[in-house]
């Protein structure tokens, strides 16, 4: 045994291997290009990695390969027109983002919608929240090495969107929302079904934690892991669970509530040291909170009419305002500039995956390339919201 | 605020509730500071820009949004400038200000003095126009790079 690899090395090589032995290896630094058609980069990311042997020196990113100019259509729409074109930009959690879109139009308008719409908006929006964290955990978990989450988070995300279909017709792209409320009212038997739903999915969050949390290799790929501190994520301006990870105890659900996130008793889960694991437990624990959520906002449902008197054409006056909400990955912001007219003359939105992927090159300096992949997992990207 | 810099603040209103002040382009590095440092707005949400074509002489409006953890508020800082000046960068106030700015040049064309990698970012590096300025069409495209980089007459 102990010859017959130098045999075969020297069959392939010739003489020069017995010559050179095993120095012919090139210890040189290596520029390596990830994706952009890779399994593990969630879309069209490609990033470029400078390696020593297996560790990353340094990388960057190359992103733009899936830019469609929202903000240019933006200015050539009007504000209802809009609406739809937000749900394609972060596409597993398009009711966070049409939620955004509809606030911000509303303040700029100066109208609020009524309680009822308020309480539709957060069921679905935590029902969402809940959607993207399983997509999340299912690719996260798949990049790793471990396949089985993934089937299990897939099927249960059927059982939410089978709910969205149920409410709007649609399962993804939902345009669950309108500006001054909800186009909608609830379907007969919705409060029961989500209650259904809520029963059935909390023991499904018992069994991706059975699969992962004590799993030893979960923990030797995830512990300390991508270590990315408080500090740090204020000054890259990340924002979601990986600035809660890292202790800070901030969302903006509680800092500045919109919707009927006031009346809601929740809390924030928050991390100690900031690294992968501890996104995975923040996210873990922010399941059960929007369960919780859901459940507050069902029993508490009020009644009363779904849309606000907004006009039909709608011309909001000069004017320019910033809003943002609490989306699954993080701050999703609108800017809207109007000066008068049918559309926005500036529509600005302000990605959370675009800010957080600017941590990935912190995040991964020094580690190993396989840390790579278990990063950009952990960042929770979507490039439809990164490229826009 | 107003004392220390006289006549570079323009203008500070509140709209909506949302507060933004105006200054003039030549102190904004220096309030930009002040603000994290004296104010502690240590973070910065936002960066972008707005083309208003119609202006005369300074085209371009420059936003900074800040917000500040320990008093849960936001401010809108807004600076004037002119079509091909440059402003100077806030990467080394803010790290995040690295791809905003990439994204206003990529946009509208407005570079920002010190950047460490001012390139393009969503569009690719040799990409004629700035497509969020107002004189650029909706349907508009660098027909010359879609037509020897992927083959095709149009992208559209």
């Amino acid at each position: 045994m102990k010859d017959t690899m130098l045999e075969t090395n020297r069959d392939f090589y010739g003489e020069e291997w017995g010559e050179h032995g095993p120095t012919v290896l090139d210890a040189s630094e290596l520029i390596l290009n990830m994706g952009p058609q890779h399994p593990s980069t969630h879309g069209v990311l490609r990033v470029i990695l400078k390696l020593d042997g297996e560790k990353v020196l340094g990388t960057e990113c190359v992103i733009g390969y899936l830019h469609r100019g929202v903000e240019k259509i933006g200015e050539n729409r009007t504000y209802t027109q809009f609406a739809p074109y937000v749900d394609r930009m972060d596409y597993v959690a398009a009711v966070s983002n049409g939620l955004g879109y509809c606030q911000a139009v509303e303040t700029l308008i100066n109208v609020e919608a009524p309680p009822r719409a308020q309480y539709i908006r957060v069921i679905l929006a935590e029902l969402q929240r809940i959607a993207s964290h399983q997509v999340w955990l299912g690719t996260h978990a798949l990049d790793i090495g471990a396949m089985t989450p993934l089937f299990y988070t897939f099927r249960d995300r059927e059982e939410i969107l089978k709910v969205f279909e149920k409410y709007c017709g649609a399962r993804l792209t939902t345009h669950a929302f309108r500006i001054g409320g909800c186009q909608y009212d609830t379907y007969e038997g919705f409060e029961k079904e989500v209650k259904k739903l809520c029963d059935f999915m909390e023991p499904k969050f018992g069994e991706y934690e059975e699969l992962l949390t004590t799993n030893r290799i979960w923990v030797e790929r995830t512990k300390g892991v991508g270590i990315l501190n408080g500090d740090d994520c204020k000054a890259l301006g990340v924002t979601g669970p990986v600035l809660r990870a890292a202790g800070v105890k901030w969302d903006l659900r509680k800092a500045q509530p919109y919707a009927a996130y006031s009346k809601m008793d929740f809390e924030i889960p928050t991390g100690e040291n900031g690294d992968t694991y501890d996104r995975y437990m923040v996210r873990i624990k922010e399941l059960h909170q929007s369960l919780r959520i859901v459940r507050q906002a069902v029993d508490t449902l009020p009644d009363g009419p779904i849309m606000a008197k907004v006009p039909k054409v709608l011309k909001p006056p000069v004017g320019e305002i910033y809003h943002s909400i609490e989306a699954p990955k993080g701050e999703l912001g609108y800017f809207i500039v109007s000066d008068g007219s049918l559309q926005p003359y500036r529509m600005r939105i302000r990605p959370p995956s675009f800010v957080n992927l600017q941590a990935l090159d912190k995040m991964v300096r020094g580690m190993l390339v396989a840390d790579v992949v278990a990063v950009i997992g952990t960042l929770d990207i979507v490039l439809g919201e990164v490229d826009r | 605020m107003k004392k220390v810099y006289g006549s570079g603040i323009r203008e500070a209103c509140t709209y909506l509730g949302q507060n933004y002040l105006t200054v003039d382009s030549s102190i904004v590095d220096d309030v930009l500071q002040a603000y994290r440092d004296d104010e502690g707005f240590d973070y910065l949400v936002d960066l972008t820009a707005v083309h208003y074509s119609k202006r005369e002489g300074t085209q371009f409006d420059v936003v900074y949004i800040l917000y500040s953890f320990a008093k849960n508020t936001r401010v809108r800082l807004k600076t004037q400038i002119a079509d091909g000046a440059a402003l100077p960068t806030a990467v080394k106030i803010w790290p995040t200000a690295n791809w905003l700015e990439r994204e206003v040049f990529d946009m509208f064309g407005i570079r920002f003095e010190g950047h460490p990698d001012m390139k393009r970012i969503l569009l690719p590096d040799d990409w004629k126009g700035h497509p969020l300025r107002k004189e650029y069409g909706i349907l508009q495209q660098d027909t010359e790079w879609v037509h020897i980089n992927l083959g095709i007459e149009s992208a559209q």
